[in-house]
């Protein structure tokens, strides 16, 4: 399996983590801060599995192509690095997210790759969690106040652009079951459930992430997330 | 005496636990919401300083254990404001009474996180300190307090093994890593000894609370030991402690001088971060308003469609 | 509003009580209650009640409710005596 096609697939998981543990001790109850920390934890999880696999490939430690890659070397989509906003943009990120991966997973965890189908295989359980956990938030936001349904469908418009990247398969074999019109199935009974429109395609999908274009959200993620590693070189953590 | 009050006596005399529904006096009543919604109050506050560090963890390994524990706070704070419900207040009664100022939260909170090593000393010194607080609470009287520790206890085993991990890495890696880890043990044990409270001499819920079993030990019965188990942990580290006039002495470490004028003025609200961490506190509760009660108006919508 | 939870810690067991919790309705609560007390993999099936639908026993009850039981000792096995080396009994 292609290097760089993994790896991108551990970044996703990298970044979107990174995006949800910075939720910690901010989110709207405590329970929704252990559920949070919870899912950051099993994407974090993936990514080094992922992480692990691709630098088996490229001969690099999971921690040196976390830590020592800039912004144009990291292959997540654009999706995975969207700053969180609201409560009500994480949700619709992670609903868009996470509903994408469980049909990822679900075709690589029966793909030729003996490696990548084990890690898929253990994921798609944690990514099931993911989706249902947000699929309830978006009931009870869309379905919820009219200030939530507002801030809902605000956060929806807002992440839903960066969806069509997550369909572009220019780096490898098209994964069985990921289609766009699956997932648009899935995420739009969601969002019929929750009183929520589909948002109206308005012609400009961003993309990029795969071959290290990315907003600017990124640059100040990694800055934060890299700069006492890369104070140290060579140091052991 | 009223037989309510005997049964209650008698239960204390004969080590048996208080559940909710019991007969009790009201100052036992009073001093265990008390000393619940403080406990509480202070894993969540707690978890700021150590989340401050979560998005520059400098490998993923420390990062999974960081995120992972500052969650297990958040679940901490969660187990004891249930266990303060058994008294019929409510959680949003006592995140407001910590919101407004009128109960408090652990001082050791109010000091920042400068450096990674921070997490570390954290980890060792606080969570250290906290466990020689809390084991003895897993006995006490109020059942719903003791069970609600036994888990926390049993869940909080790592915490400080991660600090110590943590620290003893960097104290025997680069010459920077050393120095940033002495510097954080610096400034984290003072502080961290003024966590026992004050002397006992002056400690003002003290004696009441050893009778009603609700504390089973002094502060600075509690103090001695943290020190006595502590300090041979330090030369394992290869690391000093800030006390020139630490010397072992019939069977103890003997400490110096605590700066109590310093706890006093944090305790009033003049530590460096008293502030912001209320602050952060109240923003972040403030901020999630409109979710909780979006989620109370789908359930109340779907309830009345039920 | 205040949910108790059980948790089944292995399959054969009971639900036992772990705690309480928060949430404004049974799916959400059944959901924090996966991630607050089986984060550590400490159980396979989680029962989540409203606090509010428990009755309770009263402490004071405690003489009609429970001494009546205390005096049956013939419910329970250890009080009847076998003749030495009988098996399977």
């Amino acid at each position: 399996m292609n290097a760089q096609y993994v790896l991108g697939l551990g970044d996703d998981c990298l970044i979107s983590s990174h995006r949800l543990a910075e939720w910690s001790g901010r989110a709207p109850g405590l329970e929704e801060d252990v559920a949070l920390a919870n899912i950051a934890l099993d994407q974090l999880g993936q990514a080094r599995m992922l992480l692990q696999h691709a630098g088996s490939l490229l001969g690099q430690t999971e921690d040196e192509l976390a830590y020592l890659r800039g912004e144009r070397e990291f292959r997540n989509v654009q999706l995975a690095e969207l700053p969180n906003g609201d409560f009500g943009h994480t949700i619709a990120r992670l609903l868009c997210f996470s509903s994408y991966q469980v049909a990822l997973y679900s075709g690589l965890a029966a793909g030729p790759d003996p490696a990548l189908a084990a890690i898929a295989g253990k994921a798609v359980k944690e990514v099931r969690y993911h989706r249902d956990y947000a699929s309830q938030w978006t009931r009870r936001l869309g379905d919820g106040t009219a200030e939530s349904h507002r801030r809902m469908a605000a956060g929806l418009a807002a992440v839903w652009p960066y969806t069509y990247e997550l369909f572009e398969d220019r780096h490898a074999e098209p994964v069985p079951g990921l289609t766009r019109a699956g997932w648009l199935s899935d995420v739009g009974a969601v969002l019929t459930a929750a009183t929520l429109e589909v948002p109206a395609d308005d012609g400009w999908h961003p993309t990029g992430g795969r071959d290290g274009l990315h907003t600017e959200a990124l640059g100040y993620l990694l800055a934060e997330m890299q700069h006492l590693h890369r104070a140290h070189p060579g140091a052991t953590w | 005496m009223n037989r309510p009050q005997q049964q209650f006596d008698d239960l204390i005399a004969a080590d048996e636990r208080i559940e909710p529904r019991d007969w009790m006096p009201e100052g036992y009543r009073r001093t265990l919401i008390r000393q619940m919604a403080q406990h509480a109050h202070s894993e969540i506050i707690g978890m700021q300083p150590e989340a401050n560090w979560i998005t520059r963890a400098p490998s993923l390994r420390r990062k999974a254990i960081l995120i992972a524990k500052v969650q297990d706070e958040a679940g901490h704070g969660l187990y004891l404001y249930a266990a303060a419900e058994t008294l019929g207040v409510r959680r949003e009664d006592l995140l407001d009474a910590l919101h407004t100022g009128r109960q408090r939260y652990s001082s050791i909170f109010n000091y920042p996180t400068l450096t990674w090593a921070d997490v570390g000393a954290i980890g060792w010194l606080v969570d250290g300190a906290a466990i020689v607080n809390q084991v003895p609470i897993c006995r006490s009287s109020y059942g719903p307090y003791a069970r609600a520790m036994v888990r926390i206890c049993k869940e909080e085993s790592f915490h400080q093994r991660q600090g110590f991990e943590l620290l003893h890495t960097l104290a025997h890696g680069t010459p920077e890593q050393h120095a940033m880890a002495q510097d954080a043990v610096d400034r984290w044990w003072w502080p961290s000894l003024m966590m026992f409270g004050p002397p006992d001499a002056e400690s003002t819920h003290g004696e009441q609370s050893m009778a009603w079993k609700i504390k089973r030990h002094s502060n600075d019965e509690l103090r001695q030991r943290f020190v006595d188990m502590t300090v041979p942990q330090a030369s394992a580290l290869g690391l000093s402690l800030p006390d020139p006039s630490l010397r072992f002495e019939a069977g103890h470490w003997v400490y110096g001088e605590i700066d109590w004028d310093e706890f006093a003025q944090v305790l009033a609200g003049n530590g460096p971060c008293n502030r912001q961490r209320l602050e952060h506190r109240r923003a972040a509760h403030d901020d999630g308003a409109w979710v909780r009660e979006a989620a109370d108006a789908y359930a109340a919508k779907h309830e009345a469609a039920a | 509003m205040l949910w108790e939870v059980f948790v089944r810690p292995r399959r054969g067991l009971s639900h036992t009580h772990a705690g309480s919790l928060h949430a404004a309705d049974a799916e959400l609560a059944l959901r924090n209650a996966r991630d607050l007390y089986t984060r550590r993999s400490e159980g396979v099936s989680i029962w989540v009640v409203p606090s509010s639908e428990i009755t309770a026993s009263s402490p004071d009850d405690k003489g009609e409710f429970f001494d009546p039981a205390a005096d049956k000792v013939y419910r329970h096995p250890t009080f009847y005596e076998v003749p030495e080396g009988v098996e399977h009994l």
